[in-house]
């Protein structure tokens, strides 16, 4: 039947046969609204769900410690409504209060009230006990108070950003002048320690990726969540950065060629600048949210670390501005006019704006993670963050390795030489050490 | 119990303590994490030394609290705490009342059979009923005739007593009696299967407290799911009248991790607390206890403001012990007997913290 229709509305377009291919179109769904009905109605897997407990699934997504007890954020991920009948601390039944109601519908938010003398730097194990008897646990690692977001909370959360994100950033831009100093063969060794310190922030932004969207509902998809995240992210960068597709003559389409080969150095430190950002976020994110959950109990031991952590960073997004020093020959002038006219204007060193700029760029995501996590912090908006941050950062790499290349094949050296390798590794290995000031 | 009063006191949190504790973490590590780590940032506590404490979090300053605004969750932190309930709401009282149940003792359908002998009959079912342990917790019970703790048998010794089993439930079950009868009616073998009847009958010896239980493997199952009840023989010239209240302690696992969420005397948890038990100043008040506690070795009575006279098993009727504390492995049992000898309420529960605090706790309150 459906076949025929079909063949009825590939015949000649009259305003009737338009309406017919519309009707055609909504067939199908016509035909699964009634299947709906059906399924609903007669249940045909009854046979499967002879007597069986209802499936239950809380996430408590957010523990506050306020000075009368605590006020737990509920998430009902389940695919039924949950209904919280009684709440344990630290295997005590306590008396609370919830709202808006006891029944929290599917997707649905509650928070409760538990009036708690709780005991400034233990842990407290908060319990919700539903109606099947089926427990959902979440805990305060160590009890004290959680900030309000203050004026004063708000300040010193934000210098906490700072610390982590714009200083270190800086600091390592301030090593520019040096690089430029630096002979031509040292700027294949410094693109190959970004790319060294960028996949290690690859790694790390994807493991606290998974991390955090283990805190989401199952319902959400957390690691998908992520991942696509960061394709999305990927395809986007690669469509900025993509040259419109050229007409030629023919009038055919040639496909878009990502101008990699051409890139204007700026742009690349923007992009790394931008990408080391939204991982600076994660970070601020996190160190945000130890600092609120009161998990760090004092944090000048880890802003410190988090500054010698990422002052490698400076030096990545600092590492393309630095101008190749030797005149190209002219082979090279044919192959890349665009290139070698930037090599001409970046012999004058770029304004201190940009590099403001650029550290901004890249630390100050790490401020606004803070506030997050200090204030709001919410593991959707941590996981799809930090999925951009995996998305960014692999494009990245693929650019500094494309501009790496770039310039072995203008000098005539291997890309993956010792030095470049020994650069690499280097990366790598600074990132790894300082980790261990803030990984724990 | 931990009093709510005092709370501003207690709740200032230790900020210079956690200064110098040098912690710093990610979310997710535990406070084990936490000291380890203050252990080893001691290393370079020389390094972070130079601010202290300027981002160690939030102001913790007494003036810095939390009021809820409109539409922000309240706390009524004093509302309900006059009874040391830890839980919110009541049960639904007309499908089980432990008020009632403290005080039912069935003597099943009396009868003199030709010999002059009198004879008791019961009429007991095996059937899966969900019960409420605590106000909106749901037990999926095994109960006798409906109940958790099943009900009360009662008889005089030397009575013949005749329990017409037949098991309405899904599963195999028994019933096994503590006390002197033939092997053959103890409850072991012959099981019963669904739809299956089985009498039980013996005489009614020796006289004490005893209970009964299901006896069918998995024995923990079958008897944490609620196949419990207690048995009373009286002895042949009776006890002294007295306010006579039964007691069976038990657990509930709500979440099957074979340990118990929720702990009472007679299934539901803090309900004497919330409705205490009314006696009379000066009467002579006794209680039938038993523990069927599952999965915890051990349970525990304690009264307080007086001391009760202990008949260990009922067996005897003279005093084993006076106190106000006694231990019970899982099939003890006790008379305890006491008067309460001022008016008011007197706080009784399990001395394990643990287990007064998931529910095993309540109150007599003396009148005059």
């Amino acid at each position: 039947m459906i076949v025929e229709k079909k063949a009825v509305s590939s015949a000649p377009r009259s305003s009737g046969s338009r309406l017919s291919s519309w009707l055609i179109g909504l067939l199908p769904l016509a035909a699964l609204a009634l299947l709906l009905l059906l399924f609903a109605r007669t249940n045909p897997l009854a046979l499967f769900q002879a007597d069986l407990p209802p499936i239950e699934s809380l996430t408590l997504e957010r523990i506050q410690v306020v000075p009368e007890g605590f006020i737990v954020s509920l998430v009902n991920g389940g695919p039924e409504p949950v209904t919280v009948s009684q709440v344990m601390v630290d295997d005590a039944y306590w008396q609370f209060t919830i709202d808006p109601r006891q029944t929290i519908p599917r997707l649905g938010t509650a928070s409760i009230s538990i009036p708690y003398a709780w005991i400034a730097t233990e842990p407290h194990v908060i319990r919700v006990v539903t109606t099947t008897g089926t427990i959902f646990e979440g805990e305060v690692a160590v009890a004290t108070l959680t900030p309000t977001p203050g004026m004063r909370e708000f300040l010193a959360y934000g210098l906490l950003g700072i610390y982590v994100g714009v200083i270190p950033v800086g600091l390592g831009l301030l090593w520019y002048p040096t690089m430029r100093r630096m002979g031509r063969r040292w700027l294949g060794f410094l693109l190959a320690l970004t790319i060294g310190l960028l996949v290690f922030l690859l790694i790390d932004t994807f493991l606290e990726a998974l991390e955090i969207s283990a805190e989401l509902p199952g319902v959400f998809q957390g690691v998908p969540l992520a991942i696509f995240a960061a394709i999305l992210t990927w395809l986007a960068i690669m469509a900025v950065g993509s040259r419109p597709p050229r007409k030629t003559q023919s009038g055919v389409e040639q496909p878009a060629v990502p101008r990699s080969r051409s890139r204007s150095p700026l742009y690349l430190a923007v992009l790394i600048a931008g990408s080391i950002g939204l991982h600076n976020f994660g970070e601020g994110l996190a160190v945000g949210a130890a600092f609120s959950l009161g998990e760090a109990a004092l944090g000048s031991f880890l802003v410190i670390g988090f500054i010698l952590h990422n002052i490698t960073e400076g030096i990545g997004i600092a590492a393309p501005l630095v101008p190749t020093k030797t005149s190209p020959t002219a082979g090279e002038v044919v192959e890349l006019p665009v290139d070698d006219r930037q090599a001409a204007a970046e012999k004058a060193s770029p304004r201190l704006l940009t590099f403001v700029g650029l550290a901004l760029l890249a630390g100050f995501p790490a401020v606004l993670g803070a506030w997050i996590g200090g204030f709001a912090f919410s593991p959707l908006l941590g996981t799809i963050f930090l999925g951009i941050g995996i998305g960014a950062i692999w494009q990245v790499i693929v650019e500094v390795g494309a501009l790496l290349r770039r310039y072995a094949e203008r000098d005539g050296t291997p890309w993956i030489s010792w030095l470049n390798l020994a650069g690499f590794m280097l990366g790598l290995g600074i990132m790894y050490v300082t980790a261990f000031l803030v990984k724990f | 119990m931990s009093s709510q009063s005092g709370q501003s006191d207690e709740l200032q949190p230790l900020q210079n303590e956690s200064t110098a504790k040098q912690a710093a973490s990610r979310s997710g590590i535990s406070r084990r994490d936490i000291l380890k780590i203050g252990l080893m940032a001691g290393g370079v506590a020389a390094v972070a030394a130079g601010g202290p404490g300027r981002f160690s979090g939030p102001s913790t300053s007494p003036d810095h609290t939390h009021l809820p605004a409109a539409g922000e969750p309240s706390f009524n932190a004093h509302e309900g705490h006059g009874d040391f309930s830890g839980m919110v709401g009541d049960i639904d009282l007309t499908r089980f009342d432990p008020g009632a149940f403290l005080t039912h003792f069935d003597w099943g359908r009396e009868s003199v059979n030709d010999s002059g002998q009198t004879v008791r009959e019961w009429d007991v079912v095996a059937v899966e009923e969900e019960v409420e342990i605590a106000p909106g917790i749901f037990f999926p019970g095994w109960t006798f005739n409906g109940q958790i703790p099943g009900p009360t048998f009662r008889c005089k010794e030397g009575e013949l007593l005749r329990f017409h089993f037949s098991n309405g439930s899904s599963h195999p079950h028994t019933i096994h009696f503590h006390g002197i009868h033939p092997p053959e009616m103890d409850g072991v073998d012959p099981i019963v299967e669904p739809g299956g009847t089985f009498t039980y009958e013996f005489l009614a010896r020796p006289f004490g407290l005893h209970l009964y239980h299901c006896h069918v493997m998995q024995l923990k199952k079958h008897i944490h799911k609620g196949l419990y009840g207690t048995f009373i023989i009286d002895p042949p010239n009776g006890r002294e009248p007295a306010h006579e209240l039964v007691m069976v302690m038990n657990g509930f696992d709500t979440n099957f991790d074979n340990e118990n969420e929720v702990y009472a005397v007679n299934s539901v948890a803090f309900h004497y607390a919330k409705h205490p038990i009314q006696v009379k100043v000066g009467e002579l008040v006794r209680i039938y206890l038993t523990n069927l506690t599952e999965f915890d070795p051990i349970n525990s009575f304690h009264l307080h403001a007086t001391m009760f006279n202990l008949y260990r098993t009922g067996t005897r009727l003279d005093v084993y012990e006076f106190t106000d504390t006694v231990m019970m492995c899982q099939g003890e049992r006790h008379i305890l007997e006491f008067r309460l000898e001022y008016p008011g309420r007197y706080m009784f529960h399990a001395h394990q913290s643990e287990f007064a605090e998931l529910g095993w706790m309540g109150f007599f309150e003396a009148v005059a």
